[in-house]
């Protein structure tokens, strides 16, 4: 994770993002210490932080540093100008830590874990908002994964852990209309249907697939009453935190974090 | 008519990433061909997908082409041919590009031309003024033609589906004796009979080609084989010097190297019939005078020379005489079946393995081609050399031959 210290709305480059709507720097604070608190605590996940870095406001999503697994690390390649200056913030923090660092092309976008997530036996890979679908057939030859690329479709979700989040006991929570038909279709013949959670819109939009699922804990946005019944029913202990001041810039629990491996 | 190629690589199959792009070809306007799908074998393998895409203007084309991109369709650069001048007379440069029987085109300036006539193992040479291109055999290429080398633009059509739904329609030259032959025949008789009545219609030029060993001869389907000719069904024919002279013995003294066709065995100094026969001819000149002067009555020669078949006469190392017909030379030889070719709509490569084989590696693929042979490995020689449109029937050539005039109206 990375702290929220410069963290501010200080462009536009996704339907949340509203300069003029902007981000409550002490509030901001509060709510990322207090998902930390949750992840540490309440789960008892080990957290590792990286330096806040003026002038890149949304360091603070550490989802889309990249990909992590197996000891090696794709950094991402991000779409928009403004938060390509991030990219070498992460790819010295990977090398520090001893990932084997791989690069891709310039213009193969992708746009790290908040673009590509899923299961052990194969991932999802979102594109056409942030991310290219040729990064997917690269990145399944260094992981050895099977990729299956799914289409996003509406710009309020814009990356795919928006509106997708894969559980560890196979479930998994999503928001059918972020995808195409054809994504819908493949998502519905990988997942059964008593496995799968289409969150109401009024939860979507609130951010309930931008959740954190720890062994059976799932850190999710407050507000979402819904999914955390659906979370109770199989098995899961929902961890509602308030992270408004993050859906402002488009992003909440899962943006907050990435998942080291 | 505006087309490109694009390629998609990855999980495309169960991510329906490639259905997904079929269908926006087709919702646009667009049709596709998929050249090549090779679907990754274990789970977390890629596929690989080639498509050709056509669209009816190039608006439309470029339009589909935006569209499916976004989907991680690859445009395949198109790139103009290589070309490079021949070293020497008979000498192609390093690299040159060895052809294939299939349709095949050139990209030359930005446009793909049609390059005449295919056939397998030549080279491609490329005429500026007129623009054409055209395959040409190593031996005949001269100083500073501008020849074919490299891969790149270059593009080979798999061959289609004939739209006749008959025994060629299947393409496979599998070779079994135990298959049955008479639906075989019955197709070949169909094709004949069609070719014949456009042609009679004047409707085109198509040819069917015939090309036969001496065995026709000693098997006994002479007779079956001068009728098919003698009604108008055969307009080449391809044979070396003893298929003309056995039959020509057969016509002069009733045998065929020595043995009597009435008695069925040999007859006294018979062998030399054939020598006797031979030399006749050579004194006439040419078969052709042979047979309009009335010394050779009946039989396969004299019905070509009454159907004005385009006869190519190919000599071998063996050859008695050899008939004053035969191009030793085997170069010209070659050069003369290359040049009969055109319009033969239908190849008949029977009990002849040199003949087959020879013929075979002329044709295009496009042309429909039975081998009938009673030596499987023959029309399995034929398809070993390329020639995979082949249809083998394992038989004799008697047989065969009798059984294809009766389905053409033979009463014999």
């Amino acid at each position: 994770m990375c702290a929220p210290d410069y963290f501010g709305i200080e462009y536009e480059i996704n339907p949340w993002m509203r300069i003029s709507n902007q981000s409550n720097g002490d509030c901001a604070r509060t709510q990322w210490q207090a998902l930390t608190r949750v992840l540490e605590q309440e789960i008892g996940a080990n957290l590792e932080f990286m330096e806040p870095v003026p002038g890149l406001p949304d360091l603070v999503f550490t989802a889309n540093a990249g990909v992590l697994h197996g000891g090696k690390a794709v950094p991402s390649r991000f779409r928009h100008p403004e938060r390509q200056r991030e990219e070498r913030h992460f790819i010295d923090w990977f090398t520090r830590k001893g990932y084997e660092v791989i690069i891709l092309d310039a213009e193969m976008y992708f746009e790290g874990a908040g673009d590509l997530l899923g299961f052990p036996e194969f991932w999802f890979g979102g594109y056409r908002q942030r991310s290219d679908i040729r990064a997917y057939d690269k990145l399944s030859t260094v992981f050895s994964k099977r990729i299956l690329p799914v289409e996003l479709v509406d710009q309020r979700f814009y990356h795919l852990d928006t509106c997708l989040c894969p559980l560890t006991g196979g479930e998994l929570l999503y928001f059918p209309p972020a995808f195409d038909a054809y994504a819908q279709t493949v998502i519905a013949s990988h997942v059964e249907q008593n496995k799968r959670f289409a969150v109401p819109p009024s939860e979507a939009e609130r951010f309930a697939c931008n959740a954190v699922c720890v062994d059976r804990h799932v850190v999710l946005p407050t507000g979402c009453p819904e999914t955390m019944t659906w979370l109770n029913r199989h098995g899961y202990t929902p961890h509602p935190v308030q992270l408004d001041e993050f859906l402002k810039a488009g992003g909440s629990a899962k943006c907050l974090t990435l998942a080291l491996d | 008519m505006a087309s490109q190629t694009v390629t998609l690589q990855g999980h495309i199959i169960d991510s329906l990433i490639l259905a997904k792009v079929l269908d926006t070809i087709v919702m646009l306007g667009g049709t596709f061909t998929l050249s090549e799908v090779a679907v990754g074998i274990k789970r977390e393998d890629p596929s690989h997908a080639t498509i050709r895409i056509e669209a009816p203007t190039t608006k439309l084309l470029q339009d589909i082409l935006t569209t499916i991109q976004p989907h991680g369709a690859i445009v395949e650069t198109e790139q103009d041919c290589t070309v490079a001048p021949a070293p020497a007379n008979g000498i192609l440069p390093e690299d040159f590009y060895a052809t294939s029987h299939l349709s095949t085109q050139i990209r030359w300036q930005g446009n793909w031309i049609e390059v005449l006539q295919p056939e397998m193992d030549l080279a491609i040479v490329v005429k500026t003024t007129p623009l054409s291109a055209h395959m040409i055999p190593m031996g005949s290429v001269r100083k500073g033609d501008l020849v074919v080398t490299g891969r790149q633009g270059i593009r080979v059509f798999p061959l289609e589906r004939p739209k006749e739904r008959d025994v060629f329609g299947f393409m496979e030259a599998q070779v079994s004796s135990e298959r049955p032959h008479r639906h075989i025949i019955a197709d070949v008789a169909k094709r004949m009979k069609s070719i014949q009545k456009r042609r009679q219609e004047g409707n085109g030029s198509a040819k069917v080609l015939f090309a036969g060993g001496p065995a026709i001869i000693h098997a006994g389907g002479r007779e079956a084989l001068a009728w098919i000719i003698e009604s108008g069904y055969i307009h080449i024919l391809f044979c070396g010097n003893a298929l003309a002279a056995h039959d020509m013995e057969a016509s002069l003294y009733g045998t065929s190297l020595g043995y009597s066709l009435g008695i069925g065995r040999s007859v006294p100094h018979g062998h030399e019939h054939h020598l006797r026969t031979i030399n006749r001819v050579r004194e006439m000149g040419s078969i052709q005078h042979a047979v309009t002067s009335g010394i050779i009555k009946e039989g396969i020669m004299s019905a070509c020379v009454r159907k004005s078949v385009h006869m190519v006469l190919a000599g071998t190392i063996r050859d008695d005489g050899p008939l004053p017909d035969v191009i030793t030379d085997s170069i010209k030889a070659q050069e003369a079946m290359r040049a009969a070719l055109p319009g033969v709509e239908l190849a008949l490569l029977v009990a002849s393995t040199l003949h087959a084989v020879a013929t075979g590696n002329l044709l295009p693929a496009s042309v429909p081609t039975v081998c009938v042979d009673i030596n499987p490995a023959v029309p399995t020689k034929l398809s070993d050399r390329g020639s995979f449109q082949a249809v083998g029937l394992v038989m004799d050539s008697s047989s065969f031959l009798r059984e294809l005039a009766r389905e053409l109206g033979w009463k014999g």
